[in-house]
């Protein structure tokens, strides 16, 4: 437990820092899914009860802060992979669209907020810039009687965070050749292998979370 | 499901990479794709390397949008949903589904001789991928790589020099390997191949009745 308290945070982190029981409290709250009560013990400003509140109550205030956050983002990470400022701005807004549609897909157990916009922008631009269709695999969704437990969700976003504190501590030339991968400049064939990041948990608590949901389908 | 558990060969960290950062022909990510789903291993290392594209958007620099995009976007959204796609019943995972029209009974293989038919799927011109029936006993003829081949077993099984691949694994050959897989007695075996290679058919048939000739 320590080691979860004494992590630095940046939005949606905070709850590490909560007294134990707070914490117990909360997870308790957050398996029931009552957002209402959840939003009096933590601070509005974590990514993944904004997107809850999207799924939930078509919030468009949470939207519009979670856009004011990401969509410059996602503009620059276009504009990196190739897209002209006219298209980036174009493409950006059509991630920001289909996020809200795809809330409800969004699980915290397997991805940060980051992580999944990421992927619908990679998307994009596959489709507006690379002109080509994405294949991605069956889609795993916990059925009506379950959800992830927040426990799962605690430990996957704060993996999360780790990667990206990693990732800034790696020497510049190896982060600067990470990012070009993943701005499409590299060929599979040109990617390094070993990325340096510390990725063995992660990956460990991925496949928990994804022989959990196996078994919800069962 | 059973085969999930009895996966042994995997796909490579390199083409894990490649995928989750989308710098993957189509094909390749066809083959991908299907690999994740059916097994759990390779999908959670995806997921891993997908969080590394997370933590780069969000440590990225912020381009500014247009004054009004925000309230371009919320008009965009009250347009309407998006549609989603009625759940089909197939014997082939989601991915592929969408590439063979419906199910393996849809396919319309092409048979390339002795037996071996193929049919090659509708994807971006960077990488070829195509549905391979090998019937079962029968080989394959020795062919090099000139690029990447990825080749999932979807049916049956097939061995060559290197191992036995049964469905769910996934062979990744490159430049250095010549093998001569055969499919394995008792069921046929259905593969999905994609090379980044140009496909040569003419020389491919040839090469194809070459070693029965030989018998
Ligand atoms: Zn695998």
């Amino acid at each position: 437990m320590l080691k979860i308290l004494d992590r630095p945070q940046e939005p949606g982190a905070f709850v590490y820092q909560l007294p134990y029981i707070e914490f117990r409290r909360f997870q308790l709250l957050y398996q029931k899914a009552i957002i209402s009560v959840v939003k009096k013990i933590v601070p509005q400003n974590t990514w993944v009860q904004h997107l809850r509140r999207i799924q939930l109550d078509q919030d468009q205030k949470a939207f519009a802060e979670l856009f004011g956050y990401f969509a410059p983002r996602v503009k620059a990470f276009l504009m990196k992979s190739g897209a002209s400022p006219s298209m980036a701005e174009e493409c950006t807004q059509e991630v920001m669209v289909t996020l809200w549609h795809k809330a409800h897909l969004f699980d915290p157990s397997r991805a940060s907020v980051a992580t999944w916009i990421f992927t619908i922008a990679r998307n994009k631009r596959i489709d507006a810039l690379r002109k080509q269709r994405r294949p991605e695999p069956e889609d795993l969704q916990w059925g009506p009687e379950s959800e992830p437990e927040a426990s799962d969700i605690l430990v996957l976003q704060q993996e999360a965070n780790l990667i990206t504190q990693a990732m800034s501590a790696l020497p510049s030339q190896q982060r600067d050749l990470i990012k070009k991968a993943y701005f499409g400049d590299l060929s599979h064939s040109e990617i390094a292998v070993e990325t340096g990041l510390p990725l063995g948990t992660i990956k460990s608590r991925l496949r928990l979370a994804l022989s959990k949901l196996r078994k919800t389908m069962k | 499901m059973n085969e999930m558990t009895q996966i042994k060969h995997h796909l490579t960290d390199q083409i894990l990479i490649g995928y989750s950062a989308g710098t993957l022909p189509e094909a390749f990510s066809l083959v991908v794709a299907t690999h994740l789903s059916m097994c759990d291993t390779c999908r959670a290392s995806a997921q891993a390397y997908e969080a590394i594209g997370g933590s780069i958007l969000d440590t990225e620099t912020q381009t500014t949008l247009e004054a009004d995009a925000l309230a371009g976007t919320l008009a965009m959204i009250a347009k309407g949903s998006i549609a989603t796609k009625p759940t089909v019943v197939s014997d082939v995972p989601t991915p592929l589904r969408d590439y063979v029209g419906g199910s393996l009974r849809d396919v319309k293989w092409r048979s390339v001789g002795m037996g071996v038919r193929q049919a090659v799927l509708k994807t971006s011109k960077t990488a070829t991928a195509r549905l391979l029936y090998i019937p079962a006993g029968a080989i394959v003829p020795d062919h090099g790589h000139r690029g990447t081949e990825l080749t999932l077993v979807l049916q049956g099984a097939f061995r060559d020099e290197t191992a036995l691949f049964s469905a769910g694994d996934v062979e990744v050959a490159n430049e250095d390997l010549n093998h001569t897989p055969v499919a394995e007695i008792g069921e046929d075996c259905i593969c999905l191949a994609a090379t980044d290679a140009p496909l040569r058919f003419n020389s491919w048939i040839p090469r194809i009745a070459q070693p029965f000739l030989r018998i």
